[in-house]
């Protein structure tokens, strides 16, 4: 009896701290969130008092406002196609990437992962900044552009504070995202399969397009979430090397908090993102688990 | 012509030399074994068969053809792995349908070669299912239908027992050799159980270091083995070494160590004074407890130093008083008694002149 009680005292005094940090900094946070979007808003700011001449005001004013000015929809639109589009390139360039290192020999394979992860040691907002370094209408890089643009009897092209750049840092900042799971789950694959696809007639592309990729789709949609989730909603980035025309979701929702002071709208585009973002990512694992027959299945690919 | 010629197939791995000039005829329809231990080139042999590997000296030719500048998926062999390599991620219907949709056979047509290849693997019935939902006999024989459904001309198998456990190994070796004799084409099998060489092949290359050490028939390579290493390897044996101390017409005596003289037939020329082993096989020597009533041609006496009781037969450890250990084995097939035999009785060896093989080394 005091071993059992022991044991479920220990397993407490495990999980009890995480679980705490959990409730005190995300669910409280969140509930608070889910509270304030349900309020108006103060004259100067923040929340209008929640009991007002002895009422409750809870109301869906703000939620009425999201869903009648297209605006916050459309940019919601250009956010989600922005993080698409940075999922797909980093897609694109990670995989040949994580095949690269699955594949090298064992000596070279730790140093090369280090190197992809070796950006995470400088912080992030400083290698945004240095992304306007390069791109700064007086660099090499915008020079050569233009250079070669003025060739062909083109206006030169700023390519600082454009798309351009929001995207190019984007699919910089998240490349390594994409290249660990790929990487964790291409080095597990079996070289018998493709020599098996090999011997019964594949050539290099079919092996690739029947066997390799099909076994790397947990890779490829996890890399998936690990992109598109955080850039979804990112606002630095656009903060720094966009234009005005640049701005996506997650700047609005800072501008709602910080300028415009609108706390209870701030909080319906911040519950939009995060549902948003839920669902897509649910969709996804469905979407996995269908391609990939059997959950089992999907699991014994894996391994 | 053969239908497969490996001629002279050299292949080098640094200073490693894993397969040695190596030239093997294989004709059509042929059950072929390539025998051997670990690191003996078999593998390598048949992975450059396959084409995943290239001779670097010599050629290996199909239907008079040099095979050497087709990929594998160029080659018409298919090769069943050790490990199945079956896809994970496809059905059993998928896997099998494969190398159909790479040959590009119309996709009306697939379903009933499919369906034909599971019948012959005697797995109708198991399409829809995936590779994980099988057992290990199951998923070999797909391994098996997916490689035949082409119609390939020769069968590459390597070691695709190894992972049974030993009866249903037993059950797998049957039905290959009916599956070989029913689809006609021909197998080239890798091991290293001898057993199975003997059970299944037409023919076998018993293969050391990257050579072949005897190429024959499997009651020759049990019967007549050419070399100590064939002999050693194909079963239990009796190495009795000595040198040769007399011969008259095909009778040659050889004086061994610890035993005596003892006598064999061969057709050997060797001459006297020459080094040369008798191989014995444990079955061939007879043993009883009084001196055999007749006189047989090779006859000793020793004590019973240990036993191992196998159910249907004993294995007898005999010492001879000059400390020559030899190994016999007796049926017990008598009703009425378990062995015959304790350890420490004394008993009489004896075989008859015919019952070794000499080997000239």
């Amino acid at each position: 009896m005091a071993a059992r009680t022991a044991s479920r005292l220990g397993r407490w005094v495990v999980s009890g701290p995480p679980l705490l940090y959990l409730i005190v900094f995300f669910a409280i946070p969140s509930l608070i969130m889910v509270l304030a979007s349900f309020r108006t808003p103060g004259d100067f700011g923040g929340l209008a008092p929640l009991i007002e001449e002895g009422k409750l005001d809870l109301n869906l004013d703000s939620y009425a406002r999201f869903f009648s000015e297209s605006v916050y929809a459309q940019i919601f639109l250009k956010s989600f196609w922005y993080a698409l589009a940075t999922t797909l390139f980093c897609l694109l360039l990670a995989y040949p990437l994580a095949s690269l290192i699955a594949r090298s020999s064992k000596r070279y394979r730790d140093l090369l992962l280090l190197l992809v992860i070796l950006p995470f040691w400088s912080n992030f907002l400083i290698r945004v900044y240095a992304w306007m370094i390069i791109l700064g209408p007086n660099a090499a890089l915008a020079r050569t552009v233009n250079g070669v643009l003025a060739w062909f009897g083109h206006e030169p092209v700023p390519l600082l504070f454009s798309a351009f750049a929001v995207l190019v840092c984007l699919v910089y900042v998240h490349l390594p995202f994409m290249v660990l799971p790929l990487y964790a789950n291409l080095e597990k694959h079996d070289q018998a399969l493709l020599d098996a696809a090999q011997d019964l007639g594949a050539n290099a592309w079919k092996r690739f397009w029947r066997i390799t990729f099909p076994l790397s789709l947990p890779g490829v949609y996890a890399g998936a979430a690990l992109v598109f989730i955080p850039a979804f909603g990112i606002f630095a980035i656009p903060d720094i090397l966009g234009g005005p025309d640049n701005s996506l979701i997650g700047n609005v929702i800072k501008q709602q908090f910080l300028e415009t002071r609108d706390w209870p709208f701030g909080s319906v585009l911040s519950i939009v993102l995060t549902v948003t973002a839920l669902v897509l990512a649910g969709l996804a694992a469905w979407v996995a688990r269908r391609n990939l027959g059997t959950p089992s299945s999907a699991k014994e690919s894996r391994a | 012509m053969a239908l497969l010629e490996i001629q002279n197939v050299t292949r080098r791995f640094g200073d490693f030399t894993a397969v040695d000039n190596v030239s093997i005829d294989i004709e059509a329809g042929e059950f072929f074994t390539l025998l051997g231990p670990s690191g003996c080139g078999k593998t390598t042999l048949l992975r450059m068969i396959a084409g995943f590997d290239l001779p670097d000296g010599g050629s290996i030719l199909l239907k008079g053809e040099d095979l050497v500048d087709r990929p594998p998926e160029r080659r018409p062999m298919r090769m069943v792995f050790q490990s199945y390599a079956l896809f994970p991620h496809m059905t059993v219907e998928s896997n099998v349908a494969f190398p159909l949709q790479m040959a590009k056979v119309p996709a009306a047509d697939i379903p009933a070669k499919v369906e034909a290849a599971l019948e012959d693997v005697r797995l109708t019935g198991f399409g829809k299912r995936y590779p994980h939902e099988l057992s290990g006999g199951q998923r070999q024989r797909v391994a098996i239908g997916r490689a035949l459904v082409t119609h390939p001309s020769v069968l590459l198998l390597d070691e695709p027992l190894a992972a049974l456990d030993a009866k249903l190994r037993e059950e797998m070796q049957i039905e290959l050799i009916n599956l070989q004799k029913e689809v006609g084409i021909t197998f080239v099998y890798v091991t290293h159980d001898q057993t199975e060489a003997l059970a299944l092949s037409h023919r076998i290359a018993v293969m050391n270091k990257g050579r072949v050490e005897q190429l024959d028939e499997p009651s020759k390579i049990y019967g007549f083995p050419k070399t100590r290493f064939v002999a050693d390897f194909i079963g239990h044996i009796n190495l009795l070494s000595g040198s040769v101390s007399e011969r008259r017409d095909s009778v040659v005596t050889i004086a061994v160590d610890g035993l005596g003289p003892v006598r064999v037939t061969t057709a050997s020329q060797l001459p006297v004074g020459r080094p040369g082993t008798i191989a014995l096989r444990p079955e061939k020597i007879r043993i009883e407890a009084t001196a055999p009533a007749d006189s047989p041609d090779n006859h000793y006496r020793g004590t019973v130093s240990e036993l191992l009781y196998m159910g249907d037969v004993t294995v007898y450890k005999v010492a001879t008083p000059g400390g020559t250990r030899i190994e016999a084995l007796l049926a017990n097939s008598q009703s009425g008694r378990a062995k015959f035999f304790e350890v420490g009785d004394a008993v009489e060896m004896s075989w008859a002149v015919d019952a070794g093989h000499f080997i000239e080394e």
